[in-house]
């Protein structure tokens, strides 16, 4: 497998979904998995999946021992893959930019070179394919499609990707070229595709030209939150509150969220409106809700990580999703494993697999203030929701999603 | 010899307008006209009329001896009559033949009976007259909603003088048992009851143009061949459906008109004859008592409640409508009463249902709300502004009974005016007789009338002080 993000250092959805994936399928047992990414720290879980570091494989020849090697990467990787590796080099890059192990730096984040960490990740993923012997090549997300390509033209093995998010989500319909055309390229050369919704399909479909029959839809699930932060407690409260979380940006959809809470307002006094999270359009949704009257009642409490994140969902009574557009949005899910009544707009992925919440237009922001009253003002839409949330989201697990891509590898293999 | 009871179910209820929390205390108006009018009409065209039709025609066909009964909803009697008359003298047309029972329900077609008693037999009351009032008849025999039926429920409808009462034949009440026999109540003897045949209702409601269906295609001589062919001792097939049947749920093109108008020659060549609801019960003996102590219905696959009072919200939703109940028997505001009928009706609680199994496809069918989430909601709000408009009537800190013995004197503050006045009268008139003078009679009358004047005010004046100290002693 092809990644870019594995927790616990991650940037975005894509780590915990990979993770997740991953982790599901080496439960269904008879796995064995290899996980690439670009920079490993050392402390990601290793008992399911054998991680290699690209910045850790080799692709010009050094002549290093042992001990020197396991003194450099020994916490990351095990100096025997790095032999193993440094006897599959199957060119000379040095006129590349190595380092004393031969190997490649990588950010492993979202540089500003990100297409030229891109094209690196996919040479050294020449050196693994030759290395490691695999049935199926699985590539998350676009950062990843050139490498799985290079994977497949030296295995001859099937090619998976997995598309977690397509450009037309993270732009809006302002597409990249230079991405669309990774993707294109990645989407034509895939054996089988896998969107995280049905959604992401149609875009698959539709956008990319690519025949129906060789994509199918595996909806992402969620790990089971530890029993510390179940437990979080927070300080009583007097008043309702209502909470936004995710990255202040236009896909987002936090300009519905305000004129929502204003129209709730109108009616009701004692609730606190939260937009957590940071982005762009940030500043202009403090000066949205103050024009609005309202920001007595607004708060902003900026980037949240970790913990935060938990503790803000346990002091809530209502979580908010108004994306605009939405590949398949983990977070509502989270709110629910906390207990919180969530609303979430029919155009994320997520919304297809989700009963026990209120799913909304994005740009109805009628019915979200509806929803919102109803949840704050009628407790037995609050219980049912709580209630009927938790159970539905413990059902959804990485195991079953995990099932169905060994059922689509075995697909392939048999073909 | 056997007989098939046919029993049609009709009832469309006042769907609601989006109602938001905006109108809350602003709009006092809730239903959605357009749609109800829509809904009524269409179904009223495609189904309703070309049956009854039918049925007319069934009838003069094959001289009274085919008989059905009917079970109309006071909710939807008044869209019919609003929307569709013609519906209602067709109706009118089938009574005359005397081949046409009706039966009794709730007027709202609601769910008091597993949360009201008082209300529940108020609407009975309400339902029965309205019958009579447009058909001339005097039910006999009880259908509660849905089928809704428990031993406690049997108590009410026997302590109402019913003879019978319709219910399902649900597997886990009578296990071995089959459903063609009259059977009588556990709690009430006397009352007898008559139960559904699911599998053959079914087969005509549900499956009956149905390709996939083994049967398929159903005719009248297949069918009733098998019934025919039942044991011997089993002498009663109950056959119960919603009206919608004929022409709506098995379109016109299935030949469902047909398949009903051959049925009377086939069932005449096996011997077998159309029955009353109340001609069953006075005419076959019960075989057995059967004792139900959990509510059914003929619902969903588990046959029980659980379609309307199965969840939270549903709970939420039906307590804070029942617990106006006491309060509004109280109001005069024919308004008011209106709408506590209307928003009675069991669809709105059923609109609210989470089942996500097969039954939950049916559920999604009917409801013209997106979610259960999104039903409640409305439901809510147009009961919130309801609640307004009923604590309005009254001061709030009035409790229910002290209400009620206001209000009684109130009432009898008029009797007691309307006596006194007339005793004025007679005595003036007597005083008239007696003497010439003018004198005595006046001064009598002033002394007559002031105490009745004086003393019924004082009284709610005395409550009053009381009722607002205990509201300073609360606050």
């Amino acid at each position: 497998m092809f990644g870019w993000e594995f927790p616990p250092h991650i940037l975005g959805g894509l780590g915990t979904a990979s993770f997740g994936l991953t982790k599901g399928m080496a439960q269904c047992g008879n796995m064995d998995i290899t996980f690439v990414i670009p920079k490993p720290w050392g402390d990601e879980p290793k008992d399911f999946a054998r991680i290699i570091g690209a910045n850790c494989t080799p692709v010009s020849w050094r002549g290093v021992n042992w001990d020197y090697v396991e003194g450099r990467i020994g916490k990351v990787m095990n100096p025997q893959t790095y032999f193993d590796l440094r006897d599959h080099i199957y060119s000379d890059f040095n006129y590349m930019n190595t380092n004393d192990l031969g190997c490649i730096e990588f950010s492993g984040r979202y540089p500003d070179n990100l297409l030229e960490e891109i094209n690196n990740y996919s040479i050294v993923a020449g050196v693994i394919a030759r290395t490691i012997d695999c049935d199926v090549i699985h590539s998350h997300d676009w950062l990843t499609y050139p490498a799985g390509i290079h994977a497949k033209q030296v295995t001859g093995k099937p090619l998976v990707i997995h598309v977690h998010a397509t450009d037309f989500d993270r732009s809006r319909g302002k597409v990249n070229p230079t991405v669309f055309g990774i993707e294109k390229d990645g989407m034509n050369n895939a054996d089988h595709i896998i969107t995280v919704s049905n959604l992401t399909r149609k875009t698959v479909i539709e956008k990319y030209g690519i025949s129906p029959d060789k994509v199918t839809t595996v909806h992402n699930a969620v790990e089971p939150l530890s029993q510390e932060l179940l437990d979080i407690e927070v300080p009583p409260k007097h008043e309702k509150v209502v909470t936004f979380l995710g990255r202040i940006t236009m896909q987002k959809g936090p300009e519905y969220f305000v004129d929502a809470a204003w129209q709730v307002l109108q009616k009701v006094r004692n609730v606190q409106f939260v937009m957590a999270g940071s982005g762009d359009m940030m500043e202009k949704m403090i000066r949205l809700a103050a024009r609005r009257h309202i920001a007595g009642r607004f708060h902003f409490t900026g980037f949240l990580k970790g913990r935060q994140v938990y503790e803000m969902l346990k002091a809530s009574d209502v979580y908010i999703m108004p994306s605009v557009s939405e590949p398949f949005g983990i977070s509502p899910l989270e709110a629910m494993q906390m207990g919180v009544p969530s609303i979430i707009s029919k155009q994320s992925g997520c919304a297809e697999i989700l009963h026990n919440v209120i799913k909304v237009d994005y740009w109805d922001t009628n019915a979200i203030a509806d929803a919102i009253y109803s949840i704050i003002k009628y407790p037995g839409m609050y219980k049912q929701l709580r209630e009927q949330g938790l159970e539905e989201v413990n059902q959804i697990t990485w195991d079953r999603a995990g099932a169905k891509v060994i059922e689509i590898y075995k697909r392939l293999i048999n073909r | 010899m056997k007989s098939i009871c046919f029993y049609f179910q009709i009832h469309q209820p006042f769907r609601l307008k989006t109602y938001r929390f905006f109108d809350i205390g602003n709009d006092h108006y809730y239903y959605d006209d357009f749609a109800n009018e829509d809904i009524i009409t269409r179904i009223a065209q495609r189904s309703y009329m070309p049956a009854c039709e039918m049925l007319l025609e069934m009838i003069k066909e094959n001289g009274k001896k085919f008989k059905v009964a009917f079970s109309i909803s006071g909710t939807a009697l008044e869209q019919l009559e609003q929307y569709v008359p013609e519906f209602i003298d067709s109706m009118k047309e089938l009574s005359e033949t005397g081949c046409v029972e009706f039966l009794s329900e709730t007027y709202a077609h609601s769910l008091s009976s597993l949360v009201d008693p008082d209300e529940f037999v108020a609407q009975v009351k309400a339902h029965d007259e309205k019958i009579y009032q447009l058909f001339g008849q005097k039910p006999k025999v009880f259908r509660n909603t849905e089928l809704i039926y428990d031993d406690d429920i049997a108590l009410m409808v026997a302590s109402m003088g019913f003879k019978g009462a319709i219910t399902d034949g649900a597997k886990h009440i009578l296990g071995w048992k089959s459903p063609n026999y009259l059977y009588k109540s556990a709690s009430a003897p006397k009352l007898r009851l008559l139960l559904k045949n699911s599998k053959l209702s079914d087969d005509i409601s549900f499956r009956f143009s149905n390709p996939d269906w083994g049967a398929y295609p159903l005719t009248a001589d297949k069918y009733i061949d098998w019934i025919a062919s039942l044991p011997e001792e089993e002498m009663l097939v109950n056959l119960f459906m919603n009206y919608e049947t004929f022409g709506e749920l098995q379109p016109r093109e299935s030949g469902i008109f047909e398949f009903m108008k051959a049925l009377p020659r086939f069932a005449s060549e096996h011997g077998i004859e159309f029955m009353t609801p109340s001609e069953v019960v006075s005419k076959m003996k019960p075989v057995g008592e059967l004792s139900v102590m959990h509510p059914i219905s003929w619902a969903d696959e588990a046959r029980d409640t659980s379609a309307w009072m199965g969840n939270i919200l549903q709970e939420e939703a039906v307590n804070k409508l029942y617990c106006l109940a006491e309060r509004i028997r109280l109001v005069p505001d024919k308004r008011i009463h209106q709408d506590w009928n209307y928003l009675q009706a069991s669809d709105h609680f059923y609109y609210m249902s989470t089942k996500h199994s097969s039954d939950g496809s049916v559920h999604s069918h009917y409801s013209p709300y997106d979610s259960p989430y999104a039903a409640f909601t409305n439901y809510m709000n147009v009961l919130s502004d309801f609640m307004i408009r009923v604590r309005e009537q009254f001061p709030e800190e009035i409790e229910n009974e002290e209400l009620n013995s206001l209000l009684l004197t109130i009432r009898n503050q008029e009797k007691e005016i309307e006596e006194l006045n007339r005793e004025v009268e007679m005595l003036r008139n007597n005083i008239v007789k007696d003497t010439a003078g003018d004198f005595a009679p006046r001064v009598e009358g002033k002394e007559e009338k002031k105490p009745s004047t004086k003393s019924p005010a004082k009284k709610p004046a005395a409550r009053k002080k009381t009722a607002t100290k205990n509201e300073t002693k609360k606050s």
